[in-house]
């Protein structure tokens, strides 16, 4: 028994889908003013503020981060940079009770859920105070109080986990969703059509959200896919779609208000493809300059996606210069104060390191832990980091 | 107190968990209304609802990754995969999620209520790809629990075990024992010991370990090597990861001999590993060196599958062997 209801054809007829031209949903244009139809969506001053501040926040937290890499203060990092209206936009729309699986250049979303600048710093400096204990490489954030689960390096592997868990969440029936970021890269990872599959077939209230920003690292998005970009293999699942101005904050936010409704309300997974652009290298290890153009990289610097939304706040008279310059100057000086605090915290105890392998110990993990501190206390001189920590116990 | 096989008893085990607990769900390929290719979910949709016992699409890494998402958001998922065989798909969600979903959130987040099923092992002439024994390729990774019955009343009791342990957990089921092993079965919850070896005969010449079908094999094998007088202690090791050194190597300490077996192949076998370990702990209690009696270092094959199998004449030579090394 098939559900497909095909017509029939007496001659070999093929078809390419190219009748499917996905439309990109704009509101907002460069300047901060509407599109002449179209009509912002209610957005009261207080959100449109705390958004705009979690945009900027994003911003200077990236180039702050990122120059403290250059300087060897930090081994790693990645910046949201261009895409902080895909991320925060969708964010802004969810109820804060909603879950987030995100991939690991979101830290937007994290922002605006109210992370501070001192649980960041505690994470990219991985001290005694990092949720993850020191275990996972910077931006590997994930906080239990804000629904925004722990990021995992391996590509994709949170999309059907997010089909999982939107699916408990529908069981318990407290009405939230969960919203799942990730590039268009990880999209060709089985994990994706596993996910949007499982999430159509069971009627799962999960939001998948791709952020095509041109490139998996150096790959292009013309070498990831033959097809117009991702949105349509939502058609092949019976799943809605919609491909949004991943730039355009006004857009964002109400394509994921939208899109919550159809999945809270009638159980129907959404699919957004965001069209946006990676500012910035794809992580504090990669040269841009070796697969794409300044000029490139200088078109979508123009289509800056916060200079779009402060020029529509300015517009409602709800942001001004003077505004725009003390949030500037209070989140650089306190990004550079955390920081410095942050970066003294000790490291995680040595303990630490084998404990939330299981729930507890186990015995063979026991003794090889105490033959470590036994070895660490005939070379302290070798482990600063730990030698302290290893005079205690057996 | 009722007389099931090992399917039956598996079955009576989720049945008993989904009764007891609303978040407890079932699913896989064909699990639904069909009751699983092996019936072991048979009756579970018809009594508890499509919502927590369904089918899913055909695809293993999205079984796991949703039972990880799942497990994650609290609730307490039993997933199934087809074979064991077929459980490859899903290597990453195994090994790089589930396993160390706790670890390197710091404890924020697990997937501890997350049990897998799966059926295992050979003998029933499935050839290469419904014979397989996979339990050495998931040792390997820390955080997971991995567990083996041996007949229908460790069954239930493990599986309830696993399903309500704290940590995500394989379950692998010997299915040429699913109707084969026959016992009596407590009609209750019980739960038996994760993590502990079980010494099923006490001996004094040679211990003699393995897990699941293999458990019928060494008792074969033990009842024609105590004709030749030679006294053997037998352990169920239960619990592949983490294992029981204490018992087996108490157990060393007393024969000063021991022979492992599994049907898995022999290089990368975890019998490596527990050769390694007791020769360390037991160096100078040793007579004669530990023995291997594995499956041969080639895919599972099909016709010539009593020759790849290490069955209880092999395991009875290797016994005589130790014995009169």
């Amino acid at each position: 028994m098939t559900t497909t209801k095909s017509k029939v054809a007496y001659s070999p007829v093929f078809t390419d889908g190219a009748e499917f031209r996905i439309p990109t949903f704009k509101l907002l244009k460069q300047d901060g003013k509407l599109y002449k139809s179209a009509k912002a969506p209610d957005l009261d001053k207080d959100k449109a503020l705390r958004i705009y501040r979690a945009m900027v926040t994003t911003r200077i937290l990236d180039e702050r981060m990122l120059a403290a890499q250059r300087q060897g203060r930090l081994s790693f990092y990645m910046q949201c940079t261009g895409e902080e209206a895909a991320v925060i936009g969708s964010a802004a729309a969810l109820d804060d009770g909603d879950m987030i699986m995100a991939q690991y250049r979101e830290q937007g979303a994290l922002t605006y859920r109210g992370f501070t600048i001192d649980e960041f710093m505690n994470q990219l400096f991985g001290n005694e105070m990092d949720y993850g204990k020191g275990r996972q490489m910077p931006v590997h954030y994930g906080s239990k109080k804000l629904n925004y689960m722990t990021i995992s390096s391996p590509l994709a592997t949170q999309i059907p986990q997010a089909t999982g868990y939107a699916y408990g969440q529908k069981l318990r029936g407290e009405g939230h969703c969960t919203i799942t970021y990730f590039g268009e890269g990880a999209a060709s990872e089985g994990d994706f059509h596993a996910a949007l599959n499982m999430a159509a077939v069971h009627r799962v209230p999960v939001i998948f959200l791709c952020r095509n920003n041109g490139y998996a690292i150096s790959t292009p998005a013309a070498e990831q896919f033959a097809a117009d970009g991702v949105a349509p293999r939502a058609y092949g699942y019976k799943m809605d779609v919609i491909r949004v101005d991943g730039n355009d904050i006004l857009a964002m936010y109400q394509a994921t208000q939208e899109a919550r409704k159809l999945a809270v309300e009638h159980n129907r997974p959404v699919l957004i493809e965001a069209m946006s652009y990676r500012l910035a290298a794809h992580s504090s290890s990669d040269d841009p300059s070796g697969y794409r153009s300044k000029d490139e990289e200088a078109v979508w610097r123009e289509k800056d996606p916060i200079l779009r939304m402060r020029l529509w706040l300015e517009s409602k008279k709800w942001w001004s210069e003077d505004d725009e310059k003390q949030l500037q100057e209070n989140m650089r000086r306190e990004v550079l104060e955390t920081m410095k605090r942050a970066q003294k915290r000790p490291p995680p105890p040595l303990e630490s390191l084998v404990s939330d392998v299981y729930d507890e110990v186990p015995p063979a993990l026991a003794e090889q832990f105490d033959r470590l501190k036994a070895h660490i206390r005939r070379y302290p001189d070798e482990y600063p980091k730990s030698a302290e920590h290893a005079k205690g116990g057996a | 107190m009722s007389k099931m096989n090992m399917l039956q008893a598996i079955n009576n085990a989720l049945d008993t968990a989904m009764a007891e607990d609303e978040r407890v769900l079932c699913f896989g390929e064909d699990v639904g209304v069909f009751g699983g290719v092996f019936r072991a979910t048979s009756n579970l949709q018809q009594k508890y609802g499509k919502a927590r016992c369904f089918n899913t699409p055909l695809v293993e890494q999205g079984i796991i990754g949703f039972a990880n998402g799942l497990a994650a958001q609290g609730s307490v998922p039993v997933a199934e995969i087809q074979f064991a065989d077929y459980i490859f798909p899903a290597f990453d969600q195994i090994v790089n999620e589930s396993a160390k979903f706790r670890y390197r959130s710091g404890n924020l987040f697990n997937v501890g209520g997350l049990t897998i099923r799966a059926p295992y092992g050979g003998g029933i002439a499935g050839g290469l790809y419904h014979s397989q024994s996979p339990e050495a390729y998931f040792a390997h990774t820390p955080g997971l629990k991995i567990v083996v019955p041996r007949n229908p009343h460790q069954a239930k009791g493990l599986l309830l075990a696993a399903i309500h342990d704290p940590n995500p957990t394989l379950f692998f089921e010997p299915k040429r024992l699913y109707r084969a092993s026959v016992g009596e079965v407590p009609d209750e919850d019980y739960r038996l010991p994760l993590g502990e070896a079980e010494v099923t005969k006490e001996g004094t010449d040679v211990t003699i370990l393995g897990w699941g079908a293999q458990m019928e094999v060494i008792d074969q094998a033990v009842e024609r090597a105590e004709k030749d007088g030679i006294s053997c202690e037998v352990i169920d090791l239960r619990t592949i990861l983490p294992w029981d050194v204490e018992t087996v190597a108490n157990s060393v300490f007393k024969t000063g001999r021991l022979v492992v077996t599994h049907e898995a192949p022999l290089t990368g076998g975890f019998a490596g590993e527990i050769a390694a370990t007791i020769q360390e702990r037991c160096f100078l209690y040793l007579e004669s060196p530990i023995a291997r009696v594995t499956g041969m270092d080639t895919p599972f094959p099909l016709v010539l599958e009593k020759e790849h199998l290490p069955n209880h004449l092999k395991v009875y030579d290797a016994i005589r062997a130790s014995v009169e090394f």
